[in-house]
């Protein structure tokens, strides 16, 4: 088997408050480790304070993580330099949520697109136009975009632009952080159809965060369901919808509400709120809202156990089916 | 349920001042609500649900927001109807909070930070009901119970910023709640939380509801959670009710393209690895939401319309009966 494109391993990430207080320590993140295929898009779920945006941040190195290893194309990036890791950093591209906040107003689409291009000293001038107008055509803008301001766009073409800002530095890797929670229904599944094409088309691979668990089943081959900074389960995503094993993954599952008349099925409501990560639950970070938690699990922190070829889940409920 | 209705709003016409121009955000708006009943206006951004429920309550922004036709009659714990389109901002603060509540998307920044959640859920109590703090103090402890907080009495001491965002929900509900009001006007409740958190918020209500015989009238982007809880559905496009009905037959049998388009391109959990095997694109609906500034010609759907014709451009279109309390903004509703 190759070698994965990119290698997670034992990440961690606890912030501290700076200054004069000593306020608590965010333990956002704990011993993350997986790995994403080349030309595999590899989904991060869960609900707020699952870690998610952390895990996307710290492969680009956007935050610094406090222990652990980030192997990209067999390169640990935690190791490098600033300057090594400008240069690595035109083959990991990041899409943002916001396509109102991540775009400068200020600016042209031409010269938000070629942005990137200057700074890395790609191509001539003329070169880097000729690819802007390359990314524009990718994402189906019209060609007269290229001397517009953003504030003329659509948040859905707004998105468009992100995502040709993403690929036209030809990225190895994109993290796609929650790209089309902030759109409509209507244009949310234009943009995933998109993203799908293009991953495709361009062997893209990727690393795809979001909340919605629907969207992730279209786009991702392989999804990691997180709880509090720990990863509950991970498995391939035709296997994670129909025979989930963590209680957790099966009650995010349930609390889904469905559009289909009739489809509901018996909900199972979790009780109690998402703990602070300033203050853990000892053991499984679930157990507080878990209906099957018994006092083992708050003893150990469960291991990460293989239930088939490419399933793990970190439970040590095995008495336990749907 | 055949009751009379607690809510009746009928011909609704909502205009926004915007750079000198008069501009519709709601239009030809009919809804009503019965006790004991949830109906859903539901839309994406921009569709005028929000303006909607704003109208209602009298909240629209002064100078900018002004309700220039149509009747929004209310029928209050009094028994007797009022139209709250014509009623002085005086005497509707005397019905908001007491006969009508509302709750919001943001549970932080509808709460004030400098007052405790029980001083808060005390005060609408005291105002309307003229009881006094002691009496109103033990009211507020019960609401947080009965609103599902575990140890309300220590709660009720608490502050907005020591709370989770789905406690900070469950206290605007306790707020809401305070005076018994024969209407709820939830808007967009749930949006801003989790989805295990959002699925307790929406049972809390389903229950509230069974107790305490209110309407609601819910307001939300979310198709999943109408049909969760509501009994009838308003799907709004560009400032018109497009099709109405019970959600059930709305959502089984949309007889609008544009209920039908959406209710296609929501991503549904476990069609997508079916999809994604056979090669198929999720389905969508063309083209993004008109601008309210340059609402097309006739039918605001007729451009992303796969069945648009020439006709459909030539006049809005009147809302259709299809049978039963179904309606449908459409020409073509009975081809389609």
């Amino acid at each position: 088997m190759r070698e994965p494109l990119l290698s997670v391993r034992g990440l961690t990430k606890h912030f501290t408050s700076s200054g004069f207080s000593h306020g608590p320590v965010v333990r956002a993140l704990d011993d993350i480790s997986f790995e994403v295929p080349r030309g595999k898009v590899v989904g991060l779920v869960g609900e707020s304070g699952s870690g998610k945006t952390t895990i996307g941040r710290s492969v680009l190195r956007l935050i610094e993580p406090t222990a652990g290893q980030i192997v990209f194309d067999g390169v640990d990036l935690t190791k490098l330099s600033a300057s090594e890791m400008r240069r690595q950093r035109r083959r990991l591209q990041y899409i943002f949520q916001d396509p109102f906040g991540s775009l400068s107003p200020r600016m042209t689409i031409g010269q938000i697109l070629m942005e990137g291009l200057d700074i890395q000293r790609i191509g001539s001038r003329a070169e880097r136009g000729a690819r802007a107008k390359k990314a524009l055509q990718e994402v189906d803008l019209p060609a007269d975009a290229f001397v517009r301001y953003p504030h003329e766009f659509s948040g859905g073409q707004r998105q468009r632009i992100g995502i040709a800002r993403a690929l036209v530095l030809e990225p190895e890797l994109i993290v796609a952080d929650e790209p089309v929670s902030a759109l409509d229904v209507s244009i949310q599944a234009q943009i995933v159809n998109l993203l799908r094409s293009l991953q495709s088309r361009l062997g893209l691979t990727m690393l795809f965060i979001s909340h919605d668990l629907a969207v992730v089943e279209y786009i991702c081959d392989t999804v990691i369901v997180l709880y509090l900074g720990r990863i509950m389960e991970i498995a391939p995503s035709e296997v994670l919808y129909s025979d989930p094993r963590h209680p957790y993954t099966r009650a995010l599952l349930s609390a889904i509400p469905s559009p289909e008349i009739g489809k509901a099925s018996a909900r199972q409501i979790l009780k109690g709120d998402i703990p602070s990560p300033a203050n853990p639950p000892s053991g499984c970070v679930f157990r507080t809202r878990c209906p099957h938690a018994i006092d083992q699990c708050a003893k150990t922190v469960p291991p990460l156990e293989e239930v088939a070829p490419g399933h793990v889940k970190a439970c040590i409920r095995h008495d336990i089916s749907g | 349920m055949k009751r009379r209705p607690i809510l009746d709003v009928s011909d609704l016409k909502t205009v926004f001042r915007i750079g000198g121009r008069q501009v519709a955000a709601v239009q030809d708006l009919n809804l009503t609500v019965a006790p004991g009943e949830t109906v859903a206006l539901v839309g994406e951004s921009g569709s005028g649900k929000s303006v909607t429920s704003l109208s209602i309550m009298g909240l629209l922004p002064r100078k900018v927001g002004k309700v220039v036709a149509g009747r929004i009659l209310f029928r209050g714990k009094s028994g007797e109807e009022r139209d709250l389109a014509t009623m002085d901002s005086e005497a509707l603060r005397s019905i908001r909070g007491n006969d009508v509540a509302m709750v919001f998307q943001e549970p932080m920044t509808s709460l004030n930070p400098v007052y405790t959640v029980g001083e808060q859920i005390a005060e609408p109590i005291r105002i309307h009901l003229g009881r006094s703090h002691k009496d109103a103090a033990e009211s507020a402890v019960g609401l947080l119970a009965a609103v599902g907080i575990p140890d309300p009495g220590r709660r009720a001491r608490q502050y907005p910023h020591e709370l989770s965002g789905g406690m900070r929900q469950r206290v605007m509900i306790a707020m809401a709640l305070a005076c018994d009001p024969v209407l709820l006007i939830a808007d967009e409740p749930t949006t801003a939380l989790d989805v295990t958190i959002q699925a307790q918020i929406l049972d809390l209500l389903r229950k509230l509801q069974e107790e305490r015989g209110m309407g609601i009238l819910f307001v939300t982007h979310n198709l999943g959670v109408v049909a969760e809880i509501a009994h009838r559905v308003a799907v709004m496009y560009a400032g018109r009710v497009v099709e109405t009905g019970a959600v059930t037959d709305v959502f089984r049998h949309p007889r609008h393209p544009y209920t039908m388009g959406l209710m296609r391109s929501v991503p549904k959990l476990g069609e997508a690895t079916m999809l994604k095997r056979q090669g198929i694109p999720l389905p969508t609906i063309a083209g993004s939401v008109p601008s309210l500034l340059a609402l097309p010609d006739g039918c605001s759907f007729a451009p992303r319309c796969p069945y648009a014709l020439d006709q459909c451009r030539a006049g809005v279109p009147a809302l259709a009966e299809t049978g039963g309390r179904h309606k449908s903004r459409c020409i073509r509703w009975e081809e389609i």
